[in-house]
């Protein structure tokens, strides 16, 4: 005991003696913070909370468009029984993309980590050169890829592989519309974990007699969770909130969550019932993210 | 049966290592040249070498993580050449470890066992973390461990795999001074008590003459020499091997003849001899050299005896370490010479400055190769 005392007076001593510049330093660093803080506040905060009393509004009798102060929850349950269909859609979709992204990224990130050696910076490059055209454009370009008269679908169909004999305004193309669009972001994660694992724990697998596979499965795969985790949320997340996919590419059939609400704020003018679908597809959002997030179980996450 | 050491239960095969013409090539540059050699079974053998002399890629090639160019690799008569790593009876201490993050320390210490199939681990497990001193640790993950403690993992986790030959790979590299001395004494403990073959590559030749039964000095993709430590170190065959291992004064001169069993050797304004059978050269230009410990220094003129080699020069520096002093002495013809003088009689040191003749026994003296390429002997 006596001799821990000396050492914690000398270790107190100092703080103290540097107390007065670092209460000017956390004062910095607070006044820093402010115009994010700033940010939210305008951006974020006011239009949620608009967006919420919006949700809850009554109509104004008469006047179409025109809406009232209130306390209307049952916006809520009308905006669910009137779309349920096109939230199963948006997760089926947003599902299926994500999983296909996974499929087709996991590689390539894979790839770009540990084998492309001096192409790495050019690869990188190019997976986020689609972001230089508009996303807009991007899509109607799929339009042309995926048309009727198009290579792709006079091919399947000459196998007689599709069941519609087409692909455009059919549900595969949606799919494939998000698949594409949000594919960087599900790159993107993946590379950054794969890249930070040391290649030699690949090699010390293999001198511990795990097939590559083997040693994919309990060394790299493991270790690349933290992205697997970034990389679906951040793919699901903004596909299965979509309207532009299914509004290109797919029939009015095929429409998603996204096309609802957008459907409801610019043609029906139906501002509560569009805000009620929009914090109902927030709640499922957050849901769905909470009970991934605990499945997997990764808690360099958050 | 329950012992308490951990020896009897790891039960080990032990088996000679054979490198037969061991190449490896890149694109440009020939990294192991033509590589034979055996590594005895059950013996502790280091490769040394500066870094780029090929030792690590010979490692790597053992380990199954190199396809060599061409050759062959024998364990105990049977050829590992063409086979994967993971198909290997050989493990590796990897440099700074490679220890597997996301796993525990049993966890990762099972990982070969539990590739191999092998359902009940834990006895296994527990006896190899007993025997690396670490069997409250068994549940931390490697992140929560010091350097010495991961060190002692990586042994732990190749060693439970019962290798024909264990793999270190600059194993200490990353340890302080200190902790490098203590885990010198525990590998070779550990060496001692398993009694497989260890193959230890270093760069560092304090750690090599430690630990080794066995050391092979490497230069420029081939062995230079290779021997117990004493026998290299006290009769090197090559320039690199006399100041790679250790320190060494050397004379230029030239042979002028034989006497008995001696050379007679002129040089630098004086004569030297030494035993024929400690030179690598017995015609022409030589090296003569000899380990600064060897030497003895007087002043000059003083009655240093007969059959000595001498030679003289000044004292430029004197630097007194308490066991031994430690003297630079720039010689007649120019040459930086440094003797270390034990401190066996009371005071009477030399300063610098003084003119003094350095003398040493011929058979303590031996000859290389001027060019320093020559020496087939090893």
């Amino acid at each position: 005991m006596p001799a821990i005392v000396p050492t914690t007076t000398t270790k107190a001593d100092a703080p103290a003696a540097s107390a007065g510049s670092s209460q000017r330093r956390s004062r910095t660093a607070y006044l820093l913070l402010l115009p994010g803080l700033g940010w939210l506040g305008v951006f974020f905060v006011i239009p949620i909370a608009t967006l919420f009393f919006t949700s809850l509004q009554a109509p104004v009798e008469g006047r179409s468009g025109v809406y009232q102060a209130a306390f209307q929850i049952s916006n809520y349950a009308q905006a669910l029984g009137d779309y349920w269909p096109q939230f199963v859609r948006s997760f089926i979709y947003a599902g299926i993309a994500t999983i296909l992204a996974l499929i087709i990224a996991y590689p390539l990130a894979y790839f770009i980590a540990f084998k492309a050696g001096r192409w790495r910076a050019i690869m990188l490059v190019l997976v986020v050169a689609p972001f230089f055209a508009s996303f807009l454009l991007r899509t109607y370009a799929w339009r042309t890829i995926l048309s009727d008269e198009g290579a792709i679908t006079t091919a399947l169909n000459a196998l007689h592989l599709l069941p519609e004999d087409r692909i455009l305004n059919t549900s595969i193309a949606v799919v494939l519309g998000l698949t594409y669009n949000f594919l960087p972001f599900m790159i993107l994660p993946l590379y950054a974990s794969l890249e930070k694992i040391d290649p030699r724990l690949i090699e010390a697998s293999g001198d511990l007699y795990a097939r590559p596979f083997t040693g994919f499965r309990k060394v790299v795969f493991p270790l690349s969770l933290p992205g697997v985790v970034a990389g679906t949320l951040l793919t699901f997340i903004p596909a299965a909130g979509d309207f532009i996919n299914a509004r290109l590419l797919g029939a009015p059939g095929d429409s998603m969550v996204g096309t609802a609400i957008q459907v409801n704020f610019l043609q029906f003018r139906d501002y509560p019932i569009a805000s009620a679908l929009s914090f109902i597809l927030m709640a499922f959002i957050l849901v769905v993210v909470f009970t991934y997030i605990r499945r997997a179980g990764t808690e360099d996450l958050v | 049966m329950s012992m308490s050491s951990g020896s009897a239960s790891l039960g080990f095969e032990v088996k000679d290592l054979e490198l037969i013409n061991l190449t490896k090539r890149f694109a440009d540059f020939v990294a192991v040249d033509d590589l034979t050699l055996t590594i005895p079974a059950g013996s502790f053998f280091a490769l040394l070498g500066p870094s780029g002399c090929g030792k690590t890629t010979t490692l790597r090639m053992v380990a199954g993580l190199e396809d060599p160019t061409e050759g062959q690799i024998l364990l105990g008569g049977d050829d590992l050449t063409r086979l994967k790593a993971y198909q290997r009876p050989v493990n590796t201490v990897f440099q700074s470890y490679a220890l597997f993050p996301h796993l525990d320390v049993f966890e990762n210490v099972a990982f070969g066992l539990r590739r191999r199939g092998i359902k009940d681990v834990s006895a296994a497990v527990t006896a190899m973390l007993e025997l690396v001193e670490l069997g409250n640790l068994a549940r931390r993950k490697p992140g929560q461990l010091s350097g010495g403690q991961q060190q002692r993992v990586a042994v732990a986790r190749a060693l439970i795999n019962h290798p024909g030959v264990l793999l270190l790979d600059e194993p200490l590299g990353a340890l302080d001074l200190k902790l490098r001395r203590q885990m010198q004494l525990e590998l070779k403990r550990i060496q001692t008590e398993v009694g497989t073959s260890f193959v230890h590559v270093t760069h560092d030749q304090e750690e090599a003459m430690t630990m080794a039964d066995t050391v092979a000095v490497m230069n420029q993709g081939r062995i230079e020499q290779m021997g117990a430590p004493v026998d290299i170190y006290d009769l090197p065959r090559t320039r690199f091997v006399a100041t790679f291992l250790g320190q060494s004064n050397e004379v230029s001169g030239r042979v002028t003849g034989t006497s008995g069993g001696d050379l007679l050797i002129e040089g630098a304004g004086s004569r030297f001899t030494l035993p024929v059978t400690r030179s690598a050269v017995d015609t022409g230009d030589i090296l003569v050299g000899v380990r600064p410990e060897k030497l003895s220094i007087s002043a000059q003129g003083s009655d240093i005896g007969d059959d000595v080699n001498y030679v003289t020069g000044k004292v430029t520096d004197a630097s007194f370490t308490g066991v031994s002093t430690q003297y630079l002495v720039m010689t007649s013809w120019g040459g930086e010479w440094m003797v270390f003088e034990q401190n066996r009689s009371l005071g009477g040191t030399l300063r610098p400055g003084d003119e003094v003749t350095v003398h040493w026994r011929p058979e303590h003296t031996f000859g290389l190769a001027v060019d320093g390429s020559a020496a087939e002997s090893a």
